[in-house]
């Protein structure tokens, strides 16, 4: 009875976000209307014209380049901790990864501003630069002066805080993979890396799946550790050298500020687009997994 | 039971009497609380300040929901009248130029309301510009790309620079404006000061803005600006005084006034006060408000100093008082 109408109240605390959410960013919707406020990019507060095309577009581009980046290390950690590391080596390393994820994100915020900024912006993007930058397309990434306060450094931040998530959901994935089934494989004379690409990975994906998922969501929804190394300048630039903004940094950096009404709505509305995007992405996630899931015994 | 009842709500009543909340502006966040905690000790009453930012101070108090509003920027009358508000200046401070670059000291610089817009309109790129070699005809300055740093957040520091530079530069005026937060055409931004003051230290041939106090307690390297009588000013305190003495701040139209390019001789161009908000009905706790204010002007200066901000002039201290017997909260 009790955990039935908790449960109930966590749905009624979701609608009840939405509705706030709807009816604070009411007027700016009905100014900018829905489509014209997704596609533009302007956001100029002094002449109150807003639109949530460089959020998006910020958002987008940070989750998308550190899922990119997370992933396959993220994996490889998981990998090395299952089935490579020797046995004393596992729970320091498996602790260590989990504690990265107990980090709060202020900290992880100031350690790039005043850490990682300076190494990217010295070393690492002009040698992207040097060696990248010469390739056509390619080169359009790395253009302009490196600052240390772009897309690449928010990324590589939001990277390393979305690991330990894909990290130890994988590692618990692949240790679920029966041990018969990859004595079998050993047997018939696969290699560890043959018993690993072939055996534990393909049994183990929606695990990994499910962890991808998780950071997804953090990745979408991070905001001070990006909000410090990102430079808040709403704009949408081919370079990944260049400053931009994602919708959290945007609320965070504005809000306490927002003095006119329809700035504020405004903002609002943007919290209700990352709110329906999450929403979906998430939507869309699970139930790649349930499909997934009954995919075997159809 | 009911004496239970009773006592709490004596203790409710008398917990209103002795503790008066304020929010909003982050700036004077610190002399407040230096304030509040002096105050504390003398009076018995508590002042509780909580720096949420200039724009939820203002709805606050709009929405009534604490004693007094704190703003960086002054409402004009019509809004006050609108929300029933009234608004006096409490502090004034100031922002800075700041810059990085390499051989030229903290104070060198010349700069004036021209070059500085150029600048911060991305028009003049390099540090060799003729606009800037006019007016530093003794320095060496590199053929070397400016970088503009400013502040990613949106803040009451912005608001005053960026009004100075609608005042200097009617190109800013028309393309940009002035706001807490504007659509900047050159640059990268900082959260916060310690955002802006980092990339300045980091970026070489960096041009940034900050705080007064906050340039000053970290040594950065400032430049002069040419006022609007002519003359190039240190940003000191001498040049803030100076810029408070000669700004008219008319009770009549609720003391509203940027204190951007003072007509003083030895003003500095980029000043502003910071403003307290009341509710005009709430008698009661307007009069403790009020108290704490007059008890400030008469015993805190001192400390205002110490934490680098420029008290209020006497002449003004003595025109918010006529202003608070006029509204009968004095």
């Amino acid at each position: 009875m009790v955990s039935g109408l908790a449960s109930l109240l966590i749905i009624a605390l979701v609608l009840g976000i939405l509705f706030i959410l709807i009816s604070e960013s009411s007027l700016a919707i009905r100014r900018f209307g829905i489509w014209q406020f997704i596609s533009s990019t302007d956001w100029n507060p002094v002449r109150e014209s807003f639109g949530a095309a460089t959020g998006l577009f910020g958002t987008a581009v940070t989750t998308g380049l550190s899922l990119l980046i997370a992933i396959p290390v993220a994996i490889g950690i998981a990998i090395f901790i299952t089935e490579i590391a020797p046995n004393f080596l596992k729970g320091p390393i498996g602790v260590a990864i989990e504690l990265l994820a107990a980090i709060p994100s202020i900290i992880y915020g100031m350690w790039g501003l005043f850490t990682l900024a300076p190494i990217m912006a010295d070393r690492i993007e002009p040698a992207l630069q040097k060696s990248l930058g010469g390739f056509p397309l390619i080169g359009l990434l790395f253009k302009g002066t490196p600052m240390g306060i772009d897309l690449l450094t928010a990324s590589v931040i939001l990277s390393i805080m979305i690991i330990p998530f894909t990290a130890s959901i994988s590692r618990d994935a692949f240790n679920l993979t029966p041990d018969v089934v990859k004595e079998s494989a050993y047997a018939l004379g696969a290699t560890k890396w043959e018993v690993i690409k072939d055996v534990v990975i393909p049994y183990s994906k929606l695990g990994i799946f499910g962890g991808v998922v998780l950071s997804l969501g953090r990745a979408l929804g991070e905001t001070m550790a990006v909000a410090f190394v990102l430079g808040n300048n709403h704009q949408i630039t081919a370079s990944l050298l260049d400053a931009a903004a994602t919708i959290t940094v945007t609320l965070a950096n504005e809000f306490t500020e927002a003095d006119t009404d329809i700035y504020l709505s405004s903002l609002f509305y943007l919290a209700l687009i990352l709110f329906v995007m999450s929403f979906i992405v998430l939507a869309a996630a699970k139930f790649l997994i349930l499909k997934a899931e009954r995919g075997p015994s159809q | 039971m009911i004496m239970l009842a009773v006592s709490l709500w004596i203790c409710g009543i008398s917990y209103a009497d002795t503790t008066l909340n304020g929010a909003g502006a982050s700036f004077p966040y610190p002399v407040y609380s230096a304030w509040a905690f002096k105050y504390h000790k003398v009076s018995e009453i508590k002042l509780n300040y909580q720096s949420i930012g200039s724009g939820g101070g203002v709805r606050q108090i709009v929405n009534r929901t604490v004693d007094f509003g704190a703003s960086d920027a002054p409402l004009q009358s019509d809004e006050l009248r609108k929300n029933r508000l009234l608004q006096f200046p409490a502090v004034i401070g100031g922002v800075v130029p700041v810059v990085n670059i390499p051989g030229i000291q903290s104070g060198k610089l010349k700069l004036d309301g021209n070059a500085i817009c150029g600048i911060f309109m991305g028009e003049i790129r390099y540090w060799n510009d003729g606009k800037i070699k006019e007016l530093n005809p003794e320095l060496h300055l590199p053929d070397k790309k400016i970088t503009v740093v400013h502040r990613s957040d949106g803040s009451g520091t912005t608001a005053i620079f960026t009004d100075y530079l609608s005042g200097v530069c009617s190109a800013w005026k028309e393309r940009v404006g002035a706001g807490k937060a504007v659509k900047w055409p050159a640059g990268i931004g900082g959260k916060g000061n310690e955002g802006v003051a980092n990339y300045v230290k980091r970026v070489k041939y960096s041009i940034g803005y900050v705080e007064f106090a906050y340039a000053k307690q970290n040594k950065l390297t400032h430049t002069l600006l040419r006022n609007p009588a002519g003359n190039f000013v240190e940003p000191a305190f001498e040049g803030f005084k100076a810029a408070a003495d000669s700004g008219n701040f008319d009770p009549e139209q609720d003391f509203y006034l940027w204190l951007t390019n003072a007509p003083g001789r030895n003003a500095w161009p980029i000043a502003g006060a910071t403003f307290i908000l009341l509710a005009k009905e709430k008698k009661n706790s307007n009069a403790g408000v009020v108290r704490f204010y007059d008890w400030a002007f008469k015993k805190g200066d001192e400390t205002a100093e110490k934490l680098i901000y420029i008290p209020l002039p006497e002449s003004l201290k003595n025109k918010i008082r006529a202003y608070w017997k006029s509204h009968g909260i004095y």
